[in-house]
């Protein structure tokens, strides 16, 4: 080759990436693994003198912390709940619109929308369809100024409104709002995977199928699913990383308080343990439960893997 | 020959198979595209609620049978909200943030992709491996580090922090890398031969066959400045570096009970017209590139 000679060239032109790269990506790794073995570790007692003993104590205990468990609840719940009704109903809508000429890039483009939003300011405008404006406590002079758009389709169909985030609202109410807004944002991207992937799924398949007059149930589940399941299995892998990594579609609709005002907290997830470990100078913890992150994932991806190459044909 | 009519039987078959089931295929395409109508009207929905709440006075927001076209136009809630969120400041910086970050995240993804698809050296392919597997790390592990790393280094509040820890993207240098692979080998030599510089070859002839990448490179890292949220509240939380996600969130910070509605939706649509803007005009690119990438930015 003739630029064998030249190798200190391709080091000058990797110089930055490199620098770069050892000191906000490398050089965190290594210290992160550093301070969860820790016991207790925070890096403003270090500069203090504190010297620190080597051990899992931080593993402990944050997996004895309670709040940790309720994040770590909240944080499966919103996974377990948002992958499959998102999946599924982004075949249902990916499937539906390969199916049709008139119109198709035109709802392709409406059903792409809510992934150019930031979803802190679209968070904003789900709590504001799902807000009450006023108090549904039972007193006498209570005064119901607009039970919010969500609540009047309700009623219109004859249902009763319900406290989906206000004081007094359940966990259920809450993680119901949080569902719906997850997979609402997580559709798009579903969507466009699975809509390329149809388009390259061979023609002759599903005239084969139609001659022989197959069901278009059937048609699905033994053609459609296990040729797209290179696909599925990609967007079910990225929604289950996704999900565990879920923080900010909270922020954006109960603030930074992470839940209605009379329970601030609740529906924490391990990413916000992370950063609340973080704000509080305990970084043997954060790293701790940063490092419990990365494991859940990697698991989670690996079983997925492990599923999929069972049912996956390439 | 025969294929020709292999091809021409297997029309005619189809075309017995499609008037045979055209009267199902009525029905069908009917409940295919009510299906697809309401779900449209549901992924839609909160943006109409948006625009037109953002439209409403707080008065007619707050009556009890809700209006689905605001009776008044109020403007003047875009005017209150810009002053009240001090938006005009917010933009100003992401604009900043956003403009320098990608410039030089392209500059140093061009060089390093060029490297990695062009010139050889000891180590590369380790290298590489190396790069691609840190990809599979939470960012979350490295803010922790990183943000005692910007604190020493004097970085709090100022532009720098917001640009320089994520000017490196793996993934970018990794798709563009693909892309420069696909350049015949031999142009580049050919160069070599005319005496043409790496940089002159990189403009002139890389750069050209690798556009479409470079602009979803840049769309994304743009979007990925007006998005993001969590590494500027940690570090440039002063109110003059924020950027316009921290700034929205701030600004209005509540959600539920008794809030201005009409002044914080017209504040929530400023805030995403520039995003949906940009995607009228690239959709595109900006298609093509969240399909290979599947990073929310």
């Amino acid at each position: 080759m003739v630029e064998s000679k030249h190798s200190w060239k391709a080091w000058l032109y990797l110089a930055p990436a490199i620098v770069l790269l050892l000191v906000f990506t490398v050089w965190p790794i290594i210290n992160t693994v550093r301070m969860a073995f820790l016991d207790d570790y925070s890096g403003l007692e270090e500069v203090g003198g504190t010297v620190f003993n080597f051990g899992v104590g931080n593993f402990i205990k944050v997996v004895q912390y309670q709040r940790f468990l309720d994040c770590l609840k909240t944080t499966s719940i919103l996974c377990i709940a948002t992958v499959p009704i998102s999946t599924i109903l982004a075949l249902l809508i990916a499937v539906a619109l390969n199916s049709i000429k008139v119109l198709q890039k035109f709802l392709q483009t409406v059903f792409f929308l809510p992934y150019v939003t930031n979803s802190i300011a679209i968070g904003m405008v789900f709590a504001a369809m799902f807000n009450i404006v006023g108090s549904f406590l039972g007193t006498e002079n209570e005064l119901v100024v607009t039970a919010g758009v969500i609540n009047n389709v309700i009623e219109f169909f004859g249902g009763t409104h319900v406290n989906w985030i206000n004081v007094g609202s359940t966990y259920a109410a809450n993680i119901f709002v949080m569902v719906v807004y997850i997979v609402w944002n997580a559709l798009p991207f579903k969507i466009l995977i699975l809509l390329g992937g149809l388009q390259s799924i061979n023609k002759q398949y599903y005239d084969a199928a139609k001659v022989d007059g197959t069901s278009k149930g059937r048609i699905l589940r033994k053609i459609t699913v296990p040729l797209l399941s290179p696909m599925l299995a990609y967007v079910v892998i990225t929604g289950f990383i996704g999900g565990f990594k879920e923080y900010t579609s909270i922020i954006g609709i109960f603030g930074e308080t992470m839940g209605p005002a009379d329970a601030s907290g609740r529906l924490n997830t391990m990413v916000g343990f992370i950063y609340d470990a973080l704000a509080s100078n305990k970084q043997g913890r954060a790293s701790a439960a940063a490092l419990i992150l990365f494991g859940i994932i990697l698991v989670v991806t690996l079983i997925n893997l492990q599923v999929s190459k069972k049912k996956v044909h390439y | 020959m025969a294929d020709n009519n292999i091809v021409v039987m297997h029309e005619r078959q189809m075309n017995k198979v499609k008037t045979a089931s055209k009267v199902g295929g009525v029905a069908g395409k009917v409940l295919t595209y009510l299906f697809l109508t309401i779900m449209a009207l549901i992924i839609l929905f909160p943006f109409y609620w948006m625009i037109i709440s953002s439209l409403k006075t707080l008065d007619e927001y707050r009556m009890s049978v809700p209006t689905f076209w605001p009776r008044v136009v109020m403007f003047s809630n875009y005017a209150e909200a810009f002053t009240v969120g001090k938006l005009g400041r917010l933009f100003l910086n992401t604009v900043i943030v956003g403009l320098v970050s990608t410039l030089l995240s392209l500059v140093i993804t061009v060089i390093s992709a060029f490297a990695f698809a062009r010139l050889e050296f000891k180590g590369k392919n380790i290298l590489f491996a190396g790069l691609l597997a840190t990809m599979m790390i939470p960012g979350e592990l490295f803010t922790i580090t990183n943000y005692g790393t910007v604190t020493s280094l004097g970085w709090k509040n100022t532009y720098t922090v917001l640009i320089v820890p994520f000017l490196v993207s793996v993934f970018y240098i990794y798709l563009l890398r693909q892309n420069f692979l696909q350049i015949p080998n031999e142009l580049y030599l050919a160069a070599k031969v005319d005496g043409t510089s790496d940089i002159k070859y990189l403009w002139k002839v890389m750069i050209p066959l690798a556009l479409p990448t470079l602009i979803s490179i840049t769309i994304l890292k743009m979007t990925g400045a007006w998005n993001s949220y969590i590494w500027p509240r940690l570090v440039a939380n002063d109110g003059v570096h924020s950027l316009i996600t921290n700034g929205l969130r701030n600004a209005f910070t509540e959600t539920t009970g008794d809030v201005n509605y009409p002044v914080q939706m017209a504040a929530v649509a400023l805030v995403s017209a520039p995003l949906f803007i940009v995607f009228i005009f690239l959709r595109k690119y900006i298609m093509k590139g969240v399909s290979r990438s599947g990073i929310k930015g």
